[in-house]
């Protein structure tokens, strides 16, 4: 049976510089990343260039994905939220693309690792904390004191949201992650099962139509965890910046 | 209707005919608001397979919650015994803290009032709350 884990492994391509005695590669990771860049920017390029009153099918396609971020932004940070549109787009447009490209087969998930997504997360997160102190000044640790708690329990209950806040990034990277890793290797081992049931004869290619039409199934719903993700990734980072624009209130 | 409209049209003056132009427009625009009034009812809270798949991720969310506030606490009690040279105390004060936090998101992710936050952050929970059970919004133009 094939290796289920064997999809997440990281080739080096070659090499592009030597930092500090550290040889820096250029991996198949980074080679997606470039084909989701590539494959944006030429999408948005391309679909824009024609400016149509009346959109065509592709400049309808990137319309909609520009209303769908402005939307999503703008119902939960305000139109003030709207400096941060190029970072939430662009968030959300590398987050769906990578995620679309890794389910086709032979292609290599990038954000099933969760270095890359840890790195997404902390960018948001420096992000906030950055803007948000940079906006309101002293103003912003109110964010960690909610109003109406006796003086009492005070420091215990600041503590508590101190540590809730310094959660963010973790549950924002592991989530995206996890998904990512347990959807690829649920579809890995199932298609390992119809390899293995064939072997069986007759009643093996029989009893392999079951695990290849759960494949097929799961397919479908990896399609639908693919955009979702990148959805929940992006309402997130609405969210905590919405904190950094208005905190404590 | 059409027929209607050409007799008006030769018969009266164009001002009539305008009127009766907006007076369509305007029922038609009513029509509209009340269609996209009816819209956000039907992808409410059980609508179809949607509501599944956000489900799921709801569940996927509320675990990830809990999981990193005591994954914080732990990491924060062993840098202060590491840090200090108390141990293990820091890590057993700090994971209970930890598991606290961590209930603390998940109970703000569900919706429920925790009483002690503030009113915006169980706002802020609340809306989350309502987008996750209706999925994501459509995406039509």
């Amino acid at each position: 049976m094939a290796d289920p884990i064997h999809q997440f492994e990281i080739i080096k391509l070659f090499p592009i510089a030597k930092i500090g005695g550290q040889q820096i590669d250029f991996t198949n990771s980074a080679l997606y990343m470039v084909i989701a860049v590539a494959g944006i920017s030429a999408f948005l390029l391309g679909s824009t260039r024609g400016r149509a009153m009346v959109p065509g099918r592709m400049q309808s396609m990137a319309e909609i994905s520009y209303e769908f971020v402005a939307g999503t932004l703008r119902s939960s940070a305000g139109s003030e939220g709207m400096k941060f549109f190029p970072l939430v787009f662009s968030l959300f447009m590398f987050i769906t693309t990578v995620n679309m490209i890794g389910i086709i087969p032979y292609t290599f998930t990038v954000t099933s690792h969760i270095i890359v997504t840890v790195a997404l997360a902390l960018l948001v997160f420096v992000t906030v904390v950055a803007y948000g102190i940079y906006k309101n000044g002293f103003k912003f640790l109110k964010l960690f004191v909610p109003s109406g708690i006796p003086i009492y329990i005070l420091p215990l209950v600041t503590l508590i949201e101190v540590m809730s806040f310094l959660s963010r990034p973790i549950s924002h990277s592991v989530r995206l992650f996890a998904n990512m890793l347990a959807g690829h290797i649920t579809l890995k081992v199932f298609g390992g099962f119809v390899t293995m049931l064939s072997g069986f004869g007759l009643v093996g290619w029989l009893g392999a139509t079951l695990p290849l039409a759960l494949t097929v199934a799961l397919t479908s719903l990896e399609l639908l965890v693919a955009f979702l993700q990148a959805y929940v990734f992006t309402i997130l980072t609405c969210i905590y910046i919405n904190d950094a624009i208005h905190p404590g209130h | 209707m059409s027929d209607g409209t050409r007799d008006n049209g030769n018969r009266t003056d164009p001002k009539t005919d305008e009127a009766a132009l907006s007076a369509r427009l305007q029922h038609l625009g009513e029509r509209l608001n009340r269609n996209a009034a009816s819209r956000p009812a039907e992808t409410g809270p059980g609508a179809g397979p949607r509501s599944d798949a956000s489900a799921m991720a709801r569940g996927f969310r509320l675990s990830t919650e809990l999981v990193a506030g005591v994954l914080v606490g732990a990491g924060i009690g062993w840098m202060i015994d590491y840090g200090l040279g108390i141990s293990p105390w820091g890590f057993i004060v700090f994971l209970l803290l930890g598991f606290v936090a961590g209930v603390m998101n998940v109970m703000r992710v569900a919706g429920v009032s925790t009483g002690i936050s503030s009113a915006g952050v169980s706002r802020i929970g609340a809306s989350n709350d309502e987008r996750d059970r209706a999925g994501p919004p459509t995406m039509t133009k």
